[in-house]
């Protein structure tokens, strides 16, 4: 038995939506948080499965969406010049700044290369020790360790060439902004397995205790997802609230102390712009004092000229707080296209729009 | 030169060592050039044809009419487990030409050569493509070589071939023949080559036993003309897999196309792979598979013809339902769910987390 049949099991698939159905009383709002579960539920048409109850938010959990235009922007300005290869994740490629995106930099001329993870990079950066290498790290609190770990082997390697453009965010403050927004419509949230595996609950706890509802730790398999769901459908209907682990195969209470500690050992917490949503307090990792000979913004900081915020026309804060469905967006499939995007979400293998456009498609 | 040598203030422009590495000189037109051609090209792949010595090769009228067709490779790298770019510059074109409803026959070979490729290694390619050849029953009538400037040890090379079949179904299979009821007869398990390329590539540190599907499809591809059953279109699975064929089919004629994914065979190893990269096999890319559109009546049938002669899975995957959404193929799966599928726009890139 593999994880492919053991977690997308067809019987046990309708026994759970059997039993949501079961259990479900009355309408119910959940936001599962991460891009990756929003994928999965369109992918596999679960949504539509699930008891007309039960309405799913998508949550901003995609880290495409949500790194700030000025971030894309400074990494573009970086890959321009001549001594410097930006070495970026490939989701990030597509993504538009505010005047150009990685990739139609990189047909210009622009030195850009595709890595699957930043230790890649730094390997990149010591064979090539006449360039300087740039990574661009965004993602949340699960991409983030890895990076901290590089940046401490490039200390140990004494790699001169080699720095990191830091854009990473933290997800608790996000869930609190939403939560903070009076129109919010959120009774429950799935939290993301992965981020939950790094960091364990206790942050969530906190936020379960305040805004008195229930947070579910999920995975991202359509069993996952739907005993996630169950789980939370089962503790709202019971008023039951607080943090409970449905990953547990996975995902420990207390996390991974050993990624924690290198978090906090490379990083500092700061405020962060974020795409569509403004700067949220304490969202943000920045790479500590200690290590700024890694930090790209420091390093070349003559080349980074900080750009006002431009309004952009795309609705994706409305969309990544669950505000707004991506087939209710005026602009979804008719002048914003996978090809032509207006904003991230139309990009992103994890934006809500992306799903929309690709496995359901109107208009 | 080695730093032995008493003055090393200069190094001569022409070929140092020509035979253990292509040069420019080698696609010069002079000796070096002939040589290349002589000694490591035409006792691999000659027949009367190419023994001509001709500009062009003058090929018996076949008296039916022919299949003609074109196509580049550019792999990178140039072996990977299950074939290489000469393996792929064959059986591409073969394909292409089955595909028509033709049986292959003759094959144009037209390398560019970078510099510095090291001559063993265009040496195994052509064994490769002597090979492929033989396997798939065609002969290489006419060629051409030449050389760009190369970077080192990156350097490579890249195939043109084209090819001409003699179409032996009447009429030809053709996109414009498809019909509402046309069940998708698929000859075997999907995404493998793509996902084979994708763990080789730079970076990648990816370890699968997963071997390319790259193969000729000319008997299986006689055996259905031979079974004499309705098929009305052919379509191999090439770059964008599964799901670019089949919406561009769907496309071209208004058709729309239902698929039911627990039919869809995928190796475990390849889902591992696409699950781990954020991939969908559907999309990627294979090199010996193919769908075919077969008359209802005859699709059991045509299953079976095909099961003697493909080496993977056959399977039934589909239906063309109607023209109602003008073209649209939605994708069933076994929790009765259902997605829209479409062309990605580019190339799939791998996810973040």
């Amino acid at each position: 038995m593999t994880y492919q049949n053991a977690f997308r099991d067809p019987e046990t698939v309708q026994r759970l939506l059997q039993s949501l159905d079961d259990v479900t009383t009355r309408k119910w709002s959940v936001m599962e948080i991460c891009g990756g579960q929003t994928h999965v539920f369109l992918k596999y048409g679960l949504d539509r499965l699930l008891p007309k109850s039960i309405s799913l938010l998508h949550g901003p959990g995609c880290p495409v969406c949500v790194t700030g235009v000025e971030w894309i922007d400074a990494a573009v300005a970086l890959a321009n010049r001549s001594d410097i290869t930006l070495l970026s994740f490939g989701d990030m490629l597509r993504v538009p700044g505010s005047e150009t995106d990685l990739l139609s930099a990189k047909s210009a001329g622009a030195s850009v290369n595709m890595v699957y993870s930043p230790m890649d990079a730094l390997t990149w950066a010591e064979a090539h020790p006449a360039k300087q290498a740039v990574f661009f790290a965004v993602g949340f609190e699960t991409t983030a360790p890895a990076v901290a770990w590089t940046i401490e082997q490039a200390e140990k390697r004494n790699a001169q060439n080699f720095s990191v453009l830091c854009a990473h965010v933290r997800v608790p403050p996000a869930i609190q902004l939403l939560l903070s927004h009076p129109d919010h419509r959120i009774d429950g949230f799935l939290a993301a397995g992965h981020v939950c595996t790094i960091m364990g609950c206790k942050e969530y706890e906190i936020i379960a205790s305040r805004f008195q509802l229930p947070i579910v730790v999920t995975g991202f398999e359509p069993l996952d997802l739907l005993y996630g769901l169950y789980r939370c459908v089962v503790r709202l209907e019971e008023k039951n609230f607080g943090v409970e682990n449905a990953y547990s195969r996975v995902a420990r209470d207390p996390g991974n102390s050993h990624a924690q500690q290198k978090l906090t050992q490379i990083f500092e917490i700061v405020n962060r712009n974020w795409r569509g949503l403004g700067t949220i307090p304490q969202s943000g990792l920045a790479i500590r004092e200690r290590y700024r000979h890694f930090d790209a913004k420091w390093r070349f900081a003559d080349s980074l000229s900080p750009r006002p915020e431009q309004s952009e026309i795309c609705p994706s804060g409305r969309i990544l707080q669950g505000l707004l469905r991506p087939d209710q967006c005026p602009y979804f499939g008719v002048s914003c296209t996978p090809e032509n995007p207006l904003g991230a979400p139309m990009v992103s293998s994890e934006g809500a729009c992306a799903a929309y456009f690709r496995y359901r498609r109107k208009k | 030169m080695t730093s032995k040598e008493p003055y090393t203030g200069a190094v001569c422009p022409v070929e140092n060592d020509p035979q253990s590495r292509i040069t420019l000189g080698h696609g010069g037109g002079g000796r070096l050039t002939r040589d290349l051609i002589e000694t490591r090209i035409r006792p691999l792949l000659g027949n009367p044809f190419l023994n001509q010595e001709h500009d062009g090769a003058v090929l018996p009228n076949p008296g039916a009419p022919i299949a003609f067709t074109t196509d580049s490779y550019v792999v990178t790298p140039l072996f990977f487990p299950g074939g290489d770019i000469g393996t792929l510059a064959v059986y591409g074109t073969v394909n292409d030409l089955c595909m028509s409803g033709a049986i292959p026959k003759f094959l144009s070979l037209s390398l560019i050569l970078q510099e510095g490729l090291e001559i063993s290694t265009f040496e195994s390619i052509m064994q490769s493509i002597k090979l492929s050849a033989k396997l798939a029953n065609v002969q290489i009538v006419t060629g051409d070589t030449k050389v760009i400037e190369g970077q080192g040890d990156e350097a490579g090379m890249f195939i043109t071939t084209s090819g001409i079949g003699i179409t032996v179904f009447d009429p030809p299979p053709s996109p414009f023949r498809i019909a509402e009821g046309d069940l998708l007869v698929l000859n075997g398990d999907i995404g493998r080559h793509g996902t084979c390329i994708l763990a080789l590539r730079d970076g990648m540190e990816f370890e699968t036993e997963i071997r390319s599907d790259c193969a000729p499809l000319t008997d299986q591809v006689q055996a259905l003309y031979q079974s004499k059953y309705r098929i009305n279109c052919m379509r191999d699975l090439t770059r964008g897999g599964l799901s670019a064929a089949v919406v561009e089919l769907a496309r071209s004629g208004g058709w729309d196309i239902e698929l039911y994914e627990p039919e869809i065979p995928v190796l475990a190893a390849v889902q591992s792979a696409c699950d781990l990269f954020g991939l969908d096999p559907l999309a990627v890319a294979n090199e010996g598979r193919f769908i075919a559109f077969v008359d209802a009546r005859d699709g059991e049938r045509v299953s079976q013809v095909l099961a003697e002669q493909a080496p993977g899975a056959v399977r039934t995957i589909g239906r063309v339902i109607g023209p109602d959404k003008g073209g649209q193929v939605r994708l069933r799966n076994a929790y009765g769910g259902e997605r829209i599928l479409d062309l990605y726009s580019g190339e799939q890139l791998p996810r973040i987390c």
